[in-house]
């Protein structure tokens, strides 16, 4: 055994093996080489930077309690309920991965905008409408995040044994006690790395969230859209924002994966 | 293996060579020579052509474009329109292209600093701001002051952008404050916004609101006499296509090219 897991890797996995690292990893060394570390401090305590960093964190974290909300029972329905026409909703489910999110951002704009199917009658009956508002960034962030929610749900679902859910029904409990004390417990890691994945996909949002929310300091300009205005002006102020997102995101992911995805 | 990838490679090379060498020898072509009527645009110049230009341009380029390539068939252009501010920094990250045409001097400046272009930059248009407002003017904006009203929602440009630049001269010299709902990146995206119905106004060129007439009409103020952007074209430094370059910065100000300019909108500067 252990001299199987020595054993060198032949060359030709272990050179594109290498070259894939290098690709992922000489990007993000690219921002830290090239960093004005010596102003880095002011830069970074800036009103402007702190209030976009503060609505991104609030504005991931909302999303993702709200996709926590719909997406966990979507996943259940999807992994335990047989109904005609699964295969075709767990299809749309997952759309908004693969969706460029400018394009999710022009579909929220004519279903919620102040023209669009929802938004219209919300407009018109309570005086109220999305996009421009720190809410519009999280329906943004929450529609292009919620897929990697679900799909971590749903197999943590599949994975988990359901007879334990079965013995509990024997017992007599509802279809949804059961959930709550049984399934939920069971697949907690499951949902914790879905939750992880999901908050960090918001915290990076981009292009649904300018066509959607718009961009306006401390309402709706979150990091990365902060990072993409400072482009047009300012190099330095870009990588600064850059490096921000990144050791925040890096932090997360890091710190969560020992305790949550390293357990399922 | 090894040998016949290299063996591909050169020969790639060679015949990308040989195929622009002859396109340049071949510019005694018909068109080639009919195009001396039109002065420095019928150059000996052939291949692509990539042209940087402010969002703004849009319509005015294409139709420039498509002039261009009749008088120079040897000659293929490709437009990428971007805000101006964001292009210069592609530009100065090494971005290779042939020409810039900015939207304000400002911008054409951190180009211009940063030793990437040659000569200097011409001033070919002018660019005013307009109001503008859907079509009908449903909420009866007709001037800077009204766009400060409760419960009017207004997108501007991002300050960083040219047209956000001229839109705060502007507004500053009429002495309005007023919170738009957003800050667009560039003059388009604020424009689709009204288009789409969410804003009530937006702070545009004129030429972008004349482009848009269908949906959109564009309210005349004052103050925007205070605003103006002038627009400078350059050829850049390291241009893959100098001569190419040199022909559609020159073919830029001739008279045909400033009669496209004049329809859209664009004064002369």
């Amino acid at each position: 055994m252990s001299r199987r897991t020595r054993s060198r890797a032949p060359l030709a996995l272990a050179i594109p093996a290498i070259a894939g690292l290098a690709f992922l990893v000489l990007p993000l060394a690219g921002l830290l080489i090239r960093a004005p570390w010596s102003t880095l401090p002011q830069r970074l305590t800036e009103p402007g930077v702190l209030a976009a960093l503060r609505l991104s964190l609030f504005t991931a974290t909302v999303a993702t309690v709200v996709c926590l909300l719909l997406g966990v029972p979507l996943a259940w329905l999807l992994a335990r309920v047989t109904f005609p026409g699964r295969k075709l909703i767990r299809a749309l489910v997952t759309v908004p991965l693969v969706l460029p999110p400018v394009v999710g951002g022009v579909a929220l704009l004519l279903v919620f905008g102040r023209r669009g199917l929802v938004g219209e009658w919300l407009d018109t009956t309570f005086g109220f409408s999305l996009p421009f508002t720190t809410t519009g960034v999280i329906v943004a962030e929450a529609f292009v995040a919620m897929p990697f929610l679900v799909i971590s749900v749903e197999g943590a679902l599949r994975g988990a044994d359901a007879r334990f859910e079965e013995a509990a029904a024997t017992l007599g409990a509802s279809r949804w006690t059961a959930f709550r004390r049984v399934t939920l417990p069971l697949i907690g890691p499951g949902v914790a790395a879905g939750a992880v994945l999901c908050w960090a996909r918001a915290l990076g949002e981009f292009g649904a969230t300018i066509t959607f929310a718009g961009n306006f300091p401390g309402r709706t300009q979150t990091m990365p859209l902060a990072v993409y205005l400072a482009l047009e002006q300012d190099l330095d102020a870009a990588i600064v924002l850059s490096l921000v997102l990144l050791v925040v995101s890096v932090l997360i992911l890091a710190g969560l994966r020992d305790r949550w995805l390293g357990a399922t | 293996m090894k040998a016949r990838l290299l063996a591909a490679v050169a020969l790639a090379a060679a015949l990308s060579m040989t195929g622009c060498g002859g396109s340049a020898l071949n510019d005694d072509s018909p068109a080639g020579g009919g195009s001396s009527a039109s002065g420095p645009a019928g150059s000996s110049a052939a291949g692509p052509i990539t042209v940087l230009a402010a969002a703004s341009l849009t319509e005015s380029f294409d139709r420039i474009g498509t002039l261009f390539e009749q008088i120079n068939p040897n000659l293929d252009i490709t437009v990428s329109y971007g805000g101006s501010s964001g292009l210069a920094t592609q530009i100065t990250s090494g971005a290779p292209a042939d020409v810039f045409a900015a939207a304000s001097p400002a911008t054409m400046a951190t180009v211009t600093d940063a030793g990437d272009t040659t000569g200097t930059p011409a001033t070919f248009a002018r660019n005013q701001l307009v109001i503008a407002v859907p079509k009908g003017n449903p909420k009866g904006l007709t001037s800077l002051g009204k766009l400060a009203g409760s419960g009017i929602k207004v997108a501007l440009c991002a300050e960083q952008v040219p047209c956000g630049a001229a839109a705060k001269k502007a507004l500053d010299a009429a002495g309005v404050k007023l919170t738009p709902v957003t800050q667009d990146q560039d003059v388009k995206a604020a424009l689709a916004k009204l288009k789409l119905g969410e804003v009530d106004a937006a702070l545009v060129y004129r030429t972008d609101a004349r482009s848009a007439t269908a949906d959109v009409d564009g309210v005349e103020f004052p103050e925007s006499a205070e605003a103006t952007n002038d627009y400078p074209i350059v050829a850049l430094k390291d241009a893959p296509n100098p001569a190419g370059a040199a022909a559609f910065v020159a073919f830029v100000q001739t008279p045909e090219a400033q009669q496209v300019l004049t329809d859209a909108g664009f004064q002369k500067p």
